[in-house]
Parts: structure tokens; sequence; C-alpha cells
């Protein structure tokens, strides 16, 4: 039955990728591209040395992006605001840690509980909006999401802008030498490349993390049995609404560390370029790993190769948006196979234990 | 005789159930023909194979002595059947009329021709004898007349062949008097009335031929001059289990105590009010009322899902005001909710998970670092799997999985488990088969003689009679009476419910 389970499982990102390749490819034959061309020159780039470590690099902040939104979504809760809420946290973070300097695992430590903070605040904000006032947290999460990118833009400008900077755009202060996260090159032995940014260490503890809390804690109880039948839960003495405070300050709180990767590792500083986009993307690979932290590894190993591979795609004359759309053809078709597979799963077991208890 | 319907050879199986199996059945025109047999008999099915709403694997359909394929109800109803479902498709907020024309017709940007409908609706009412305001809005109606309504919108719609489904499970016995005169008239009038149910008394009373259910086939049609005795013996395959005897075992030791609680909903308006009694130790007392008196708010309110506003509530002698809900359940108060597939379980979780559910805090199943025990779940499910003998391949086997009388023996096993106090039930043999509803007596019994108390509420009142010390009834939101379950019958306290009775 387990195995069984597995395999079916995973055959649905399977037929999903294979689907989603068969329409990109028909796109690029109506603009009259080759496909088989193109998806190889994506795949040779791809995997090179220097592709594998970015494609690394821009998974982490994906994977726990993921797990953000994946901790509100196994109790049914929509945390859409993962995207304002690592920004927040980033921004705080990296102005109150470049203020002082101590010994390097401190002030990380420091940094990283500050993000934390920050975006969990950001998020319990949504959280109380839904509890108190009934307002869904889909409308809240992306409304604070516009008040967080206004917030940011004014603050950078203003207070948290860099004094006597020579630069044009506003940022913060540069963290010092210690709030610096030291790359794990040297110990994959590959100093030739770029920095591989010492987060994924975290990346991975976040991971086994969730999994401990979801699947073995009775909190992580409560959020499944909530996501799958919220009356049965409430009957069962769960406080509905504390539970929704509850994961969505935990969902802000994993979101904190959304942005860390490439602010202690390639960043260093808040800056008017530092990356957007993560906490949607994160969206799209929960969905794609079933909320699995396994799985979102995978999802957000796929999405970061993707985006990786397709930067030669505009030196060969190819569009690379064709990349955009394979990662929405794949969530797409993905869903809709889940579905039918869970379906089947489902037939199978009542099936069986028809047959069994007749016997 | 004419034949209305005439099945043969109908047989439909789902996955891993021979739902009907080989069943052939004449159906003479302008008789009542009664259905009877056990939940999961194939009743439901074989209604839904006549109705168009499942299609059967083999088989011939006759209707009026031509052959038919129904493919949709839509189409069902163009052959001239009918169908009122157990749960009622009305629209709440729109008048009778409104509900009776509602998918009629579909003008598109201009007026419906109201008046021309009423008339053609007030014929066919003249006609079959039925009376409804039709002006009046469906949220105002008893159930009884809501079913009226229901009967009313598929002979509108030309039926000439009506299928009741299990129609008398809402009903008090009075509402059920009105029916079956209701029903005399439509067979006076040439209508053909199927009529399921499991109620034995109730088909003896009103229908010409009896056809008997079980296991998906159809063991055989009689005539209407069989014994209560014989008709049972045919549907469950052996004897009737027997009603359980009541030795009191009632205690003076007070275990709950509600006093004149009352609550309030958000327009204001009072569920109920005014509620006070008392449960005892080694007591079952129950509760009778229609939906929606305000039963099902106080239970709710006792376990601290409904909100008091004024009164109190004290449980061992503690006010419950100040407790959630999981602390009243970890301090001894078991509940067996309604509706086991969405108050009770998780589908699509698996027994062992299902177990732990209302026990999710207590140190059995939570280490002191916050993390389930599952071991400990695995032990208990199996225990009440084996002590409840619930029929399942194992522990793992998704709720889901289980039909409902297995579901709801594992529930009421799951509640029983930690010796609790005091035992809410409600509904704790709603749609389950004779053999787990004797079992789950059974236990209830042997837990009240054990020193259980117990709040049952239930419908079925030959239940509610036969388990409770004593019953309360409530009405528009009161508690109007008290009685001694010994000498109290089903028409007694049908008068009570519905308010006939003072």
């Amino acid at each position: 039955m387990k195995i069984r389970f597995r395999l079916v499982s995973v055959s649905a990102p399977i037929i999903a990728l294979t689907v989603s390749f068969g329409l990109s490819s028909l796109i690029l034959l109506t603009i009259g591209k080759d496909p088989y061309e193109t998806f190889k020159i994506m795949f040779e780039y791809g995997i090179r040395g220097k592709s594998i470590v970015s494609i690394v690099n821009r998974s982490i902040p994906l994977y726990i992006s993921a797990i953000a939104v994946a901790v509100g979504f196994k109790m049914g809760l929509f945390n859409i605001g993962v995207e304002g809420q690592y920004l927040m946290g980033s921004l705080i973070a990296a102005y109150i840690g470049a203020q002082f300097s101590v010994i390097t695992p401190l002030h990380v430590l420091f940094i990283i509980i500050v993000a934390v903070a920050t975006s969990s605040l950001w998020a319990a904000i949504a959280g109380y909006l839904k509890v108190e006032k009934g307002i869904h947290e889909v409308i809240s999460t992306i409304m604070l999401n516009y008040i967080g990118t206004g917030l940011i833009a004014y603050s950078l400008t203003t207070i948290f802008d860099e004094p006597n900077s020579n630069y044009d755009l506003p940022r913060t202060k540069e963290l010092p030498e210690t709030g610096k996260m030291p790359p794990l090159n040297k110990f994959f032995n590959i100093e030739d490349l770029q920095d591989l940014h010492g987060f994924l260490v975290i990346a991975v503890l976040v991971g086994i993390f969730y999994y401990w809390l979801v699947w073995k804690t009775t909190l992580g109880f409560d959020l499944r049995i909530t996501g799958s039948n919220p009356i049965a839960a409430k009957f069962s003495g769960i406080n509905p609404k504390r539970l929704v405070v509850i994961a969505m300050i935990t969902s802000g709180a994993f979101a904190g560390l959304v942005g860390l990767a490439p602010l202690l590792g390639y960043f260093h500083r808040f800056t008017i370029d530092f990356p957007t986009g993560l906490g949607f993307a994160g969206i799209g690979v929960a969905l794609l790993g079933r909320n699995h932290p396994f799985g979102m590894a995978v999802g957000a190993l796929l999405f970061a190769f993707l985006q990786r591979s397709a930067q030669i795609l505009d030196l060969n004359d190819v569009p690379k948006e064709i990349e955009q759309m394979m990662q929405a053809f794949i969530l797409l078709i993905v869903v809709v196979f889940y579905e039918v597979i869970r379906r089947f799963l489902v037939k199978q077991q009542i099936k069986d234990a028809s047959k069994r208890t007749d016997e | 005789m004419n034949l209305a319907i005439k099945l043969e050879n109908i047989t439909k199986t789902y996955p891993g159930v021979l739902a009907n199996s080989e069943v052939s059945v004449k159906i003479n025109s302008g008789d009542i023909h009664a259905i009877v047999g056990e939940n999961g008999a194939g009743k439901s099915t074989l209604m839904k194979i006549l109705y168009g709403m499942v299609k059967p694997d083999s088989g011939k359909i006759e209707i009026f002595e031509t052959k038919a394929s129904m493919t949709s109800p839509k189409n069902a109803i163009s052959l001239g059947i009918g169908m009122v479902h157990q749960h009622f498709m009305l629209a709440k907020n729109l008048t009778v009329l409104e509900n009776i024309i509602l998918g009629i017709d579909r003008p598109f940007l201009k007026n419906i021709k109201l008046s021309k409908y009423k008339s053609e609706i007030q014929k066919v009412m003249e006609l079959y004898s039925l009376n409804i305001d039709l002006n009046q809005y469906v949220d105002e109606l008893s159930v009884g007349e809501k079913q009226r309504v229901e009967i009313i919108k598929v002979l509108y719609r030309g039926a000439k062949i009506l299928i009741l489904d299990e129609p008398t499970a809402v009903l008090v016995p009075q509402e059920v008097k009105e029916l079956f005169k209701n029903l005399r008239n439509l067979k006076n009038n040439g209508v053909t009335v199927l009529f399921i149910s499991h109620k034995l008394d109730e088909v003896l009373e009103i229908a010409d031929e009896i056809s008997v259910m079980r296991s998906g086939q159809l063991i055989d049609t009689v005539a209407n001059n069989v014994s209560k005795t014989q008709l049972a013996e045919m549907m469950i395959g052996k004897s009737l289990p027997t009603p359980p005897a009541r030795i009191s075992s009632t205690n003076e030791e007070v275990i709950l105590k509600v006093e004149n609680i009352k609550s309030i909903d958000e327009d204001g308006r009072t569920i109920f009010e005014d509620i006070t009694f008392k449960v005892h130790k080694s007591e079952i007392l129950g509760i009778a009322g229609v939906e929606g008196n305000g039963q099902k708010e106080v239970v709710e309110a006792i376990i601290g899902i409904q909100e008091l506003h004024s009164g109190k509530v004290e449980f061992k002698n503690n006010d419950l005001k100040d407790q959630g809900t999981r602390e009243r359940l970890e301090s001894g108060i078991s509940f067996i909710p309604e509706d086991r597939q969405l108050q009770a379980m998780i589908m699509d979780m698996n027994l062992t998970n299902n177990v732990i559910i209302g026990r999710q805090n207590i140190e059995k199943y939570k280490s002191s670092l916050g993390t389930v025990k599952t071991k400990n779940a695995i032990k208990e499910s199996e225990k009440v799997i084996s002590s409840f003998e619930v029929k399942t391949p194992g522990t793992s086997t998704l709720a889901t999985a289980l039909s409902g009388g297995n579901q709801q023996k594992f529930v009421v096993g799951r509640e029983l488990e930690d010796n609790p106090n005091l035992l809410i039930a409600s509904q704790p043999t709603r749609g389950i088969d004779i053999g787990a509803q004797a079992l789950i007596w059974e236990k209830l019994r042997n837990s009240r003689d054990e020193g259980l108390s117990v709040l049952l509420i239930s419908a079925d009142l030959e239940e509610l009679i036969g388990l409770s010390d004593r019953i309360i009834v409530f009405y528009q939101g009161k508690l109007v009476k008290e009685l001694n379950a010994e000498n109290v019958t089903p028409e007694d306290l049908g008068g009570y419910m519905t308010g006939l009775k003072k």
C-alpha cells in the first residue's frame, strides 16, 4: 500500500512535466523555434557547475517560502502575504544588523531572530484581522503586501537609507563582516565557482523542523485536522481562532527566513533591487510539492533550474518567457493530476476495506 | 391490473459492494407499494436507478408497460416518475409558489407569470386534496408542510409515480397521520406511490404490497397480510434485537446541572431560554424535540461551542463558564456529535489518527515535547476496533473506507474509551444497521450501569424511550415537559414535541 502510494504520488509531477514540455514545444513550434534545440541548450547550460551553484542558491529562498505557505495550507489558511512578510523582515533585519558587530554566529543568529520576529508580527496582523474582524486572510494578506511594499519604499528612502552614501539609489548600510554568512564552497571543493550560500544549511534544518512540526507534534495534528475538517476540529476542542493566529504567526516566522539567504549570502544589505516575487513563487512550489518537505525541495530545485537555464535563451534568440509558461503549465497540470490520483487512491482503499471485511 | 413499474434482474455493483443483485419486482399501477430493508440493503440504490440518478450494470426496466432506460432525473420526470428525497431540496428564502416553479420557467430578462402558475398549481392541489398556502415562505413551514411542498412540486411536474425516500423519518406521529391521509388521496386519484422505509408499523398501516430487501437482494414481495414479526425476520434474516430492559440504577449524585440557560443568535433572537435540568450519576436523560427546537444548541452550549447569554452549567459541581471546549472534553465529558462524517471524524485520515481526535492534548497522546504518541494511538484504536467489533482491515485504513455503521461504532468506542463521567450522545444510531445499533445500545446501557451519565438526543422515539430513565421535551426553545420514560408512548412524546399537548 505504502509503496503503491509513493509511486502514484510521484507519477503526477512526472506526467505534469512531460505534458508541460509537450505544450511548450507546441508554442515554440508556432513561433518558429526548434523545441528540441531549445531544450538542449537549456539543459546543457543548466548543468554547468556555475549554473548548479546558482540553482541551489536560488532554490533556498524558494524552498523556505514554500514551507511558509505550506504551514498555512495544511490548515486551510491561505497566506498570500509571504511576499510582504519576508520583505519587511529582510529590511528591518538588514538595518538593525548593520548597526553593530559581534562574533559571526551570534550576529547571524541575531539577524535571523529580528527577521523572524518582524515577519511574524506582520503576518499576525492578518491573523488578528481574520479572527477579530472576520476579514478573509487572502484579502488582508494581499492588501498587507501593498502596504508593506509602500512602507518599505518610503522608509528605505528616509529612515533606513545609508547616511552619507555616494550611491544614488536608496539602500541600507552594508552588514559588517561578522554579519555575513560564510559560503560553503570549501566543503564541496568548488572554490573556483561563485559563492554557495551558507544559508543552505539553515534551509535543510528548516525542512526537517517543518516536518517535525506538522507531522509529529500535536500542534501539527491540530493544523492538519482543521485543514481537512474544520467542523470536526472545532468539536474536538480546538479553538479555531487561536489556531488561526498561531498558524499565521508560524507561517510568518518561516517567511522571515526567506530573504535571509540573499541578504546574508550575497546582497549584505537591503537595496531597491533586493529579490522580490519569492513569496508568490513559494505558493507554486508548495502546490507542486504538495506541502511535503521533500516534494517542495524537489519543486524548488526544479523551478530554480528552469529559471537559471532559461537565461541562456535570449542569447539564442528564443524569448525566455517560455520558461514562465512552462512553470505555469506544470502547476496547472500537476494540480489536476494530484486530484485524479487522490480519488483513485481513496477508491482503492474503499475496495480494499470492503474486500477484506467480506472475508 | 396494469403495471406501473416492472424491474427485471437489475444488478448494480460499486467498487467492492454489490448494491443490487438481480432485483426483479412488479408494482401495480395505483398501489401504495412499500420497500423495506435495513440501511445498506440496497433500497436507495434501487430508487436512484428508477429515478435515473444511477445507471444499472444490467437488467430491464419497464414503466407503464413500455421499455425505458432512465438516463437522468429529468428523463425520469418526463416518464412520469417523481421523487421526494429524505432531505428536502427547497430554497428557504423563497415562497412555496416560487419553490414549486423553480427550474420550470427560465425567462431571460422578462417577468415570470406567477399568477398563471398559481392557478395551475391550485388545480393540482384541489385534485389531490393537498393544502398549503402558496404565498408563505418555506422558512416558516413545519417539516410536514415542507414535505407536502415537495410532493406538490413533483405532482405538478406530471408525476404519476411518486417515490418517497424515508418520508416519515423527519416527522412526528401527528404529521405521519397527515401524510398517510394525503397518500391515500393520491392513491384514490390513480397515483402510484413507492414508499421506502424501515419502520414496519407504518409500512403495515399504509402499504398495499410490501417488498423486502436484504443485502442487495429482493427477498420477496408480499400482500399486506403479514405480521410485523414476519416482515422483520425477512428483513434482517434473524430475530429482532430485544429492546433494552431497564433496570434503573440512578443515583442521587448530580453530575451535570444546567441552570436557567439562555442563548441568542446574531440577530438577537432567542434560540433557547429558561432551560434547567440535572443529569444524575448512572442515569440516561433523553432529550426529545423536533429538529430546530433548540436541543442541538443546548448540547453545544454544554460542551462550550454555543455561547451562553445567561445562566450557568455545572459539571461535577464546577462552573464551566471559563472553560473552553478542550478543557471540558478533558475533564470527563465525552461527546458523540449527530453527524459522524462532518463532526466526529476526519474522513481522509486513518483510524489511528481518528482515535486521538478530541483527546489530542491528554497525556496519553501528547509527550512532554509536544509530539503525538503514535504507539498509544495505535494501541487504543486496536482496542476500540476489537471491543466494538469495527469491521476494518486495520488501524491504518482511512475512515472514509468504512461503512456508516462501522464508523459510528468506532466513534462511540472512542468516546467511551477513557471512562468519561458524562457522555453526550446526539443521534448515536442514526442511519446505521440494526446490528451496529444493538451493539451501541448494549454498550451505552452497560456504561450507564457502571456509573456513566448520559445525555441522549435522538429522533428515534423508540430508542429514546427504550434507553432513557427520564425524558425532557423541547419545544420552541423551551423545556416544556419532563416525563418518566417508563410509562410514555411515542404518541405522547409526539404531542409534546409539536406543542399539541401541554
